[in-house]
């Protein structure tokens, strides 16, 4: 057990290493010298585009520029944005909060309805519920989330008038930043159950958004993994011993469906990082992946570079946990060692 | 070389099981009918994509109230008419899936059959680096290319074959696994035929099915990855009638105009369901092993 978690360890290494090439050489294939490409119409004198270039260490060898990066990057020294002045990281740190935020939000409205709508459609195999169930999963597994997000807002904002359409919070609040997860700074506010109400409300549609597509893969893996071990002998066994129905399917069935469900709970991590990046364009969310979008098209280089290396770190980082939680459940694996 | 030649009898058999699927049949004719307006989109389209009618700025659809004839899916903010800018976006879509397609195939088949044929260090070092781009999700990978080659269709499509490479190399690569150590392998190689002769000729017709599969799939992920990028602005640019660029446009509008944001979407949506319920098909019909429950 210690040495397989010691040995997915150690092969995440080289991905890291391999992200932070990736990271690295953002800035040094841009066609052009970049600093001209950062400073743009802005124009600026040639010492302090000399300057730039050696802030950057654009002036070194490739090799050492690489492992000063790696260093800086370890240590979260990113650099400052050529926009806003500030450390990337601070940055980073400051838009954070509002993606993990919608994005736990997003995951648990998809586990929280994908699980049991899997579970009744693998329960009621090849009836219209299970065909209805699952051709609506595969529309929401193919659906081009920036297009949803406007229905969503077409609907329950424009139509309806239910849900505002931007924004984490009415801006009629003042809400000091405790510790940047909306839903719990607004309980801690002065005007507290309103505040709280409002930033419901604001989370509500984006996090449907989001929640889609890992709804549709999480309901089409709970059917078919479930499916799978319905078959299962000790499963027989347990109707034969007169188990009621629901008792097998939920103590006996799921326990041990669960295993591939949690893993694809842990690729839908990347998926809704990715997610975050449309989502939050859509309902001007003010996280990371709406950042990283207006940093690109303002090509502000190190915020792009910075941006790319935090969010594909925690990515590995994350899968890397999935990974373990998946050993530590798994009793095959455990087997194994 | 007919792809009855590569498949064989199987083929007739892919062609009877295919066509038993209702879904797989009827996303095949809507796809049918997407090409054909894709091709004569002159001959179907009423205006140009850019012509800009002073007739009317925001008109709704024919068949609602205030619709008028002239414009079936009524116009845009600049009075574009919205169904000639869809049928010629079509063009854009279609287009840039096959592009995505052809690319991934080309690079996907050459680097896996180079890495599952030859194995050793060739094959560590390229799955490495698929390893690696595997671990950043889709977007955030497209965005990385298009910050380095800058925004544009052209770029876009570019960035997403980088996007859908991994995938294509890791299925080539199992296909060839699989193969490599039938007896039929070893004949050809007593036959005293060339590493090449043996790779390209005995060893990738018969991973076909698997990249069939993929490649179809590849043209959902293609076109849906090529319209986000092109809604957040890092793909093509206006006034490009692309799917993507007319929902970002549309965005402004949501208040007055349904049409412009419901239907730019809504035949994204169509295609790429398409697009993935016939490669689930395929799939059944191919690998009757892989069928799902």
């Amino acid at each position: 057990m210690f040495q397989l978690i010691l040995r997915r360890l150690i092969t995440a290494i080289p991905t890291f290493l391999g992200v932070s090439v990736v990271a690295f050489l953002l800035i040094r294939l841009v066609p052009g010298d970049p600093v001209e490409l950062m400073i743009g119409e802005r124009g600026a004198s040639p010492e302090v585009m000399a300057e730039m270039r050696s802030n950057l260490g654009l002036d070194r060898p490739l090799a050492v520029q690489y492992i000063s990066f790696l260093k800086s990057a370890i240590t979260f020294d990113l650099g400052t944005s050529i926009i806003s002045k500030k450390p990337v990281i601070d940055e980073f740190l400051a838009r954070f909060p509002a993606t993990v935020e919608l994005s736990i939000v997003g995951l648990f409205f998809a586990i929280l309805l994908g699980v049991p709508l899997g579970i009744l459609a693998a329960v009621k195999r090849n009836s219209f519920l299970d065909y209805f169930f699952m051709g609506g999963a595969l529309v929401g597994y193919s659906m081009p989330i920036f297009w949803w997000g406007l229905i969503l807002i077409l609907v329950f904002s424009v139509h309806l008038g239910v849900t505002p359409v931007a924004g984490r919070v009415s801006v009629f609040f003042d809400i000091p930043p405790v510790t940047g997860f909306m839903l719990i700074d607004s309980l801690l506010s002065e005007d507290r159950w309103e505040a709280f109400h409002s930033s419901v409300m604001h989370l509500l549609l984006p996090a449907l958004a989001l929640g889609t597509i890992p709804l549709a893969a999480i309901a089409r893996m709970t059917r078919s993994s479930l499916l799978e071990v319905l078959k299962e002998d000790y499963i027989r066994t347990a109707k034969a011993k007169g188990l009621t129905a629901y008792r097998i399917i939920i103590v006996h069935a799921l326990r041990n469906a669960l295993i591939p469900i949690v893993t694809v709970i842990g690729v839908m991590v990347g998926t809704l990082l990715t997610g975050a990046i449309l989502t939050e364009t859509i309902f001007s969310w003010p996280g990371i992946g709406r950042w990283l979008v207006t940093s690109v098209t303002s090509r502000d280089y190190p915020v792009i570079q910075g941006g790319v290396w935090l969010i594909s770190a925690i990515i590995i980082l994350v899968n890397l946990i999935v990974d373990m939680i998946y050993m530590w459940i798994n009793p095959h694996m455990r087997e194994l060692s | 070389m007919k792809p009855e030649d590569l498949l064989g009898g199987r083929w007739l058999q892919v062609k009877r099981s295919l066509s038993k699927n209702k879904g797989a049949m009827v996303s095949l004719i809507i796809l049918f009918v997407f090409v054909f307006l894709a091709i004569f989109a002159p001959l179907v389209a009423p205006y140009l994509p850019s012509t800009v009618n002073d007739a009317g700025v925001i008109v709704p659809p024919a068949f609602t109230t205030g619709g008028s004839g002239q414009f079936l899916l009524g116009t845009d903010d600049l009075g574009r008419d919205l169904f000639s800018r869809l049928v010629y976006g079509s063009r854009v879509s279609l287009g840039v899936g096959f592009m995505v397609v052809f690319l991934s195939v080309l690079f996907g088949v050459l680097l896996g059959l180079t890495a599952g044929y030859w194995g050793g260090w060739v094959d560590s070092t390229i799955m490495r680096c698929v390893d690696i781009l595997m671990s950043l999700p889709s977007i955030l990978l497209a965005i990385v290319v298009v910050s380095i080659l800058g925004p544009s269709l052209f770029n876009a499509v570019i960035a997403v074959s980088v996007v859908s490479l991994p995938g294509f190399i890791r299925i080539v690569r199992a296909a060839v696994l699989a193969e490599k150590s039938k007896t039929y392998v070893s004949a050809s190689h007593g036959f005293g035929a060339s590493h090449t002769r043996v790779a390209l000729l005995n060893i990738l017709p018969n991973c076909l099915a698997p990249i069939i599969v993929q490649a179809t799939l590849g043209f959902s992920d293609g076109i849906l990855n090529v319209a986000a990028l092109g809604f957040l602005g890092l793909g093509a640019q206006p006034p490009t009638p692309e799917w993507g660029v007319m929902l970002s446009d549309a965005r402004a509008y949501i208040e007055s105009s349904w049409w412009l944001v419901t239907l730019p979407g809504l035949c994204i949506l169509i295609v790429v369901l398409c697009f993935n319920i016939l490669g689930d098909g395929l799939r059944d019909a191919l690998d009757p092993k892989l069928k799902s429950q």
